[in-house]
């Protein structure tokens, strides 16, 4: 217990040289010592980190460690389980999420998220890609159109659904809901995207397909994804945090951690040791 | 002794087969034994007059009118009540002792004779709140009676969306109630018109309870404020003063086919709204 208390505090002083090292400035989403609890029972337990623009962090760790909760946290998806409650505080361009102006459903356009298992709308293609922008409630027609063509071209599912967008999304294969879920979230042009396990069910042409469409989209957004495969973290993202019974044990670069990792829970994590 | 598989089934298909067929037999008996004694009396004239001399002769065309009217602003009522209601429970509180109190109230509602809530109606709408022997008396009444129908059935239909669709729809920016209109009520509609046409045909063939609330005026009614008589109470008072045994086979007849006619046009209409919703 003293080893880990003592790596967490030394950690994100670390991860604050990142940042200065890379220049980021601001970060996108500061997490300042953020608690979460189900039925008051702990679940988080006081994790600060930051997540920068253009980005991708990868949150890896053992079951029930508490890598979903805290990315639902982000966009407050949290919100609709109502045993849940939080403490500490995290801020989106340095406003709180829990602050009385934020707007969720605003909230939720910026951080958009995409869960473990598909989960299309019982529509057709465009009706599924139009959705969000029509809830948005602010824009014409003919910009949904190009919102739902460019969502499905940067998910790389454009091609194989240009000709039946009129089709019930739910013909698609496992793989290509899943790239259609992304796309979704993509057409509304989020900030952040946060990805929960996207590919635990997917195939590997798909998984190739949706990692090469985040490794571009850094270019636009910060990237969160949750993952059970070590392998995936370690090729797709920029930075790391291992997540272990509600705590945050390390993060840093991905090379870093994965060839040097400052605690030896994460060691004994990567090389398969336990989890 | 055991039975293999093979035999076991067997007998459990011959089983569900006979009793299936014993329920649809009792039922299409029933339907047929009305029909073969009204519909020779179902004629144009029949349909399109008004009775005379208390029914004995004449047609039903005021009371077609009645029943049509009771029945449809009793649903033009619950329906909305209870959808609503039953979305307010299952998406907008907390299980709690309101909601199991709402819930409760409306199992009892349910449970009530017909004749009670004529009385009910009777006191309350035409009495106390002066509405009279009226049509908006007898549709108030039989919303009462549609509302726990409506309830359970929304109820059940929405909590079989899947909760997939609520987190996409809440991931895609969606407010509550967006996420209750766009995507909850669109997926349980089938489930909730089933539930709205099963009412329907309760309050369609209601008898007691109309009967002290809209009365049983034979005059075509010019607005809801109006008494009225409808098709079931009708064929009642036709059979059970002994009037015209032949008009009151007709009336159950023109009645029977009424249901059936809604029943189909009201999945017409929910095949059509499911279409257009995919």
């Amino acid at each position: 217990m003293g080893i880990t208390d003592n790596t967490q505090i030394d950690l994100p002083s670390n991860q604050v040289r990142f940042a200065g090292e890379s220049g980021a400035g601001q970060p996108k989403i500061r997490v300042e010592g953020y608690h979460g609890f189900f039925d008051g029972k702990p679940v988080l337990k006081n994790i600060s980190l930051d997540i920068h623009s253009n980005e991708r962090l990868a949150i890896i760790g053992p079951a029930s460690s508490g890598k979903t909760t805290f990315l639902r946290s982000l966009n407050r998806m949290t919100d609709l389980n109502h045993e849940f409650t939080h403490s500490g505080r995290i801020l989106l361009d340095g406003l709180d999420l829990w602050d009385r102006n934020m707007d969720v459903p605003e909230l939720r356009r910026r951080v958009g998220i995409v869960y473990a298992v598909p989960t299309p709308l019982p529509w057709s293609i465009y009706d599924n890609m139009a959705y969000g922008p029509r809830l948005a409630g602010k824009f014409k027609p003919s910009e949904i159109e190009r919102m739902v063509e460019e969502g499905l071209k940067n998910a790389f599912l454009w091609d194989e659904v240009k000709d039946r967008l009129r089709t019930p999304a739910t013909n698609l294969s496992g793989g290509q809901q899943q790239r259609l879920c992304l796309a979704r979230v993509l057409a509304l042009e989020p900030e952040v995207l946060i990805l929960d396990e996207p590919c635990s069910g997917l195939d590997p042409i798909s998984t190739g397909k949706i990692e090469k469409a985040l490794e571009i989209l850094k270019a636009r957004y910060s990237i969160v994804l949750v993952t059970n495969n070590t392998k995936q973290a370690a090729r797709a993202s920029d930075r790391t945090a291992f997540f272990c019974m509600g705590e945050l044990i390390e993060i840093g670069q991905t090379a870093q951690v994965f060839t040097y990792p400052a605690s030896r829970k994460t060691n004994d994590y990567i090389t398969g040791h336990f989890g | 002794m055991r039975l293999s598989p093979a035999t076991s089934q067997k007998i459990a298909v011959t089983g569900l087969w006979t009793l299936a067929a014993v329920t649809m037999g009792v039922l299409l008996f029933i339907i047929a034994y009305v029909l073969a004694h009204g519909l020779p009396y179902v004629t144009w004239e029949f349909l399109s007059q008004s009775p005379h001399r208390m029914g004995k002769e004449g047609g039903v065309f005021p009371i077609i009118v009645g029943t049509l009217m009771v029945a449809g602003l009793g649903v033009l009522i619950a329906a909305p009540v209870g959808v609503i209601t039953a979305v307010y429970l299952t998406e907008y509180t907390r299980e709690g002792k309101l909601t199991a109190v709402i819930r409760f109230g409306a199992d009892c509602l349910a449970g009530i004779p017909s004749i009670i809530f004529g009385l009910f109606g009777f006191v309350f709408f035409a009495i106390t709140l002066g509405l009279g022997l009226s049509i908006i008396s007898g549709a108030l009444t039989l919303a009462l009676m549609m509302l726990p129908t409506i309830i359970r059935t929304t109820e059940e239909a929405v909590k079989a969306v899947p909760r997939a669709y609520r987190e996409a729809s809440f991931g895609l920016g969606s407010t509550r109630w967006q996420m209750v209109t766009k995507v909850v009520l669109r997926s349980a509609l089938p489930g909730i018109v089933t539930g709205i046409v099963l009412s329907i045909g309760r309050s369609i063939s209601e008898t007691a309870a109309v009967m002290l609330t809209a009365g049983s005026a034979l005059g075509l009614p010019q607005s809801i404020f109006d008494p009225a008589r409808t098709l079931a109470l009708h064929f009642y008072i036709m059979s059970r003063e002994g009037i015209s045994m032949s008009k009151a086979f007709a009336t159950a007849a023109v009645l029977i086919l009424a249901i059936l006619l809604i029943n189909l046009l009201a999945y017409w209409i929910m095949r059509r709204f499911v279409a257009k919703a995919r």
